[in-house]
């Protein structure tokens, strides 16, 4: 699985050239990884019109057994070429290839084989008995885990029949064109899979086709809120994943270690680039000191530098603008008084860099970045309003040795993840998913179905 | 008679103080009912987010009883809501009898429904690693429901049950053609003591109300089945503003047995995960 000096966009089982192309880079070093096409309006025509043919004579059709034998096809490519793709992934998101190996990749193929075997048993759902896909489908995928996102909106889709256009964002294409390939290499019907790359204008002219039965976006708020009024007005189906910090509420009889462990890990490895991205701490005052200084221990120990090399804990920033953003947000909290912390490290010459970063007395942010704030608590329920006090309400992690009280808090925290004693866990079997502005809709397990298929009555949005 | 909003589990007049006169298929009068503004939307909306804590962490089946108690006290006024049924719509007695008949039946259903949720749609998930999982549905908080326009009785009670049901508060635009079954519905949920907050009544217009609500950063669902066509459409686009859930099922044969939709559209799904280990 070579990468490619260019790629056009696949369309109907093909690789087909555009008008115009970019370069994708790598944010370590600022590289040209590839040349990728710039998907235009009749491109993205023509891979709806592919998708469209495809679900009507073929896929929509084709027993579920049949399309379940496809997506396990996939799913086996994605565990054999697992090396290869992480290393693209790795070049191309920054992510660190420790990251991308033992956990992006695992999880992208865990989804396939697990939506194979729902394809042939969606009567068993809870959905009625023969419940029917949707059509086509759009997905705009976002930056933050670029392969693991297409695989979890894509590998329910297709198992419930309907067939799809994925657009992967603009910094990030390379790893979705790869499984382009798989997806030819398996043999999979021309059309059922189709891949247009391009920039947020390309994504809008997905979001809004009207060739479009349904559309899953996972990328920011502002995004997320003028797609949902697009489809408020077009009846199209809708899912959303805007993403949001993890809030992690650490209580005062906390395994302080174990915490500071997990914090790190989860917001800082892998520069935070999951869709719980990112880190609100809130810790109990008497275990707040204990605890910040068992995290800041931990960040002088983590190793910031080439994403390929596999000590690596934290790469580069996924792109320029990205970095911005990050260095933006990081000096408004300072002027807002906010004290910063960074372990000190050299950062290379080229590449998108930001030492990963604690800030104390700041607002928090929900933003996706090497960035942790942290508040303190009196009281459990304080730390509850705290936590929902958030339009967001995407993911928690709790912090306590006490059952009744990690069982308490998990029932009170507005957050469609609740993680006990550890963060970040995914698994193509539980539903994850955002209570208010996080978006809605869930991917994964059988709750995640329902937004793939034609539920008589139910229109979404 | 000018009745008055429901607001709060208190009847009083709308902050504007003006009033409507209501009439009978018949045209002739029937009653006048209170106009409510938009600041009686927004004070109905924070009575529902008072109520929402304790109403959503009661034990289901404690609302299930709830619902089951007002089921009752509608049964035992049957004939008084038949007669607003009838002298609103100008149907046939019998009619009207059935409608109520249906109601009352309809709200049972759903009263049932209140401990089974999640045995229904929730799930154990088999995760890999050193973890139980389970995914639970769980009320959205303050739900907006515009009543059905065209339904007197039995409409109204298909879509405030289930918005209340799994533990949303809610804030209902009775309807505007048909508005006094829904204040006699207030009057059966005082005297049932369903918690304050948990379902308020709003009569006026709705094109004057509902975009208060879908607009509003603390309703987190709304209900668009008593909104026209471009109405709802305008409320739907308001309300992608705050990324509410919105509903907004095709018209309803009211007569006909629901499914789940009206329930888990005003539902969210939480997974959580707990650590296994000695």
């Amino acid at each position: 699985m070579a990468l490619r000096d260019s790629y056009g966009l696949f369309i109907g089982g093909d690789f087909t050239g555009g008008s115009s192309v970019f370069k994708t880079i790598s944010p370590a070093t600022e590289e040209v990884l590839a040349e990728v096409t710039l998907g235009a309006s009749d491109d993205v025509d023509r891979a709806v019109a592919a998708a469209r043919h495809a679900y009507e004579h073929v896929w929509s059709s084709m027993p579920g057994r049949l399309r379940g034998r496809y997506l396990l096809k996939i799913a086996r490519l994605l565990r054999d070429r697992a090396a290869e793709l992480a290393v693209i992934e790795t070049m191309d998101s920054g992510k660190p290839v420790r990251v991308t190996r033992d956990g992006d990749l695992p999880l992208a193929a865990a989804h396939f084989f697990y939506h194979a075997g729902w394809a042939d048993k969606l009567g068993y759902a809870g959905f009625g008995p023969a419940p029917r896909p949707l059509g086509v489908v759009g997905q705009v995928v976002g930056w933050n885990s670029p392969l693991l996102m297409l695989a979890w909106q894509a590998a329910p889709a297709l198992a419930c029949g309907n067939t799809v256009v994925l657009k992967p964002a603009e910094t990030t294409p390379l790893s979705a064109l790869a499984f382009a390939e798989l997806c030819a290499e398996a043999g999979l019907p021309p059309g059922v899979v189709n891949v247009v790359t391009g920039d947020g204008v390309t994504g809008h002219l997905l979001a809004s086709h009207p060739g479009l039965e349904k559309v899953a976006f996972s990328g920011s708020a502002e995004v997320g809120r003028e797609l949902a009024r697009a489809c408020a007005l077009s009846g199209k189906g809708l899912t959303l994943e805007l993403g949001g910090a993890v809030a992690h509420i650490v209580c005062a009889d906390a395994d302080v270690e174990a915490a500071a462990e997990g914090i790190v890990a989860g917001v800082f490895i892998g520069q935070g680039h999951v869709c719980g991205a990112g880190g609100r701490l809130l810790v109990a005052a008497p275990v707040a000191a204990d605890l910040v200084a068992a995290i800041r221990r931990r960040m002088l120990a983590l190793r910031v530098g080439d994403p390929l090399d596999a000590g690596t804990d934290v790469g580069p920033v996924t792109s320029l603008t990205q970095l911005e953003r990050v260095r933006e947000l990081a000096a408004s909290m300072e002027a807002a008084g906010g004290a910063r912390w960074s372990a000190p490290c050299e950062l290379p010459d080229r590449g998108f860099w930001f030492p990963p970063a604690v800030f104390s007395q700041a607002p928090f942010t929900e933003l996706a970045g090497p960035v942790l704030t942290v508040s303190t608590f009196g009281t459990p329920a304080e730390a509850v309003e705290l936590a929902n006090g958030t339009r967001q309400g995407m993911s928690a992690a709790v912090w306590t040795e006490r059952g009744s009280l990690s069982a308490w808090l998990a029932s009170r925290l507005r957050a469609g993840v609740v993680w006990t004693n550890t963060v970040n866990r995914f698994d193509p079997a539980a539903p994850i998913g955002g209570y208010q502005e996080a978006g809605f809709g869930r991917d994964g397990g059988r709750h995640g179905l329902e937004a793939y298929l034609d539920i008589p009555g139910m229109v979404n949005v | 008679m000018t009745h008055r909003l429901y607001i709060g589990g208190a009847f009083r007049r709308s902050d504007s103080a003006r009033a409507t006169e209501v009439r009978g298929a018949d045209g002739g009068y029937l009653a006048s009912v209170a106009l409510a503004s938009g600041k009686d939307a927004r004070e109905a909306v924070v009575a529902a987010r008072a109520a929402f804590p304790a109403w959503s962490e009661a034990a289901a089946s404690r609302r299930g009883g709830m619902l089951y108690r007002v089921a009752e006290i509608l049964e035992e006024y049957r004939d008084r809501f038949a007669a607003e049924v009838r002298r609103a719509t100008g149907g046939s007695a019998e009619a009207a009898a059935a409608e109520v008949d249906a109601a009352v039946d309809r709200w049972v259903w759903y009263a049932g429904w209140a401990d089974k949720l999640g045995q229904v749609r929730g799930s154990a998930n088999p995760v890999a690693g050193p973890f139980v999982s389970f995914s639970l549905p769980e009320p959205a908080g303050v739900v907006a429901v515009l009543a059905p326009r065209d339904s007197a009785l039995l409409g109204l009670v298909s879509v405030v049950a289930p918005a209340i049901v799994s533990g949303n508060a809610a804030v209902v635009v009775a309807s505007e053609r048909y508005p006094l079954p829904a204040v006699a519905l207030a009057e059966v949920l005082a005297g049932a003591r369903l918690d304050a907050g948990v379902v308020n009544v709003l009569t006026g217009e709705v094109a004057e109300i509902a975009p208060w609500l879908a607009a509003h950063q603390d309703v987190n669902a709304i209900d668009l089945a008593g909104a026209p066509g471009a109405l709802a459409d305008d409320l739907a686009v308001a309300a992608a503003g705050t990324l509410k859930r919105v509903v907004r099922l095709p018209d309803a044969d009211w007569t006909a047995e629901p499914g789940l939709e009206r329930m888990f559209a005003t539902m969210e799904t939480k997974t959580v995960w707990y650590p296994v280990g000695g």
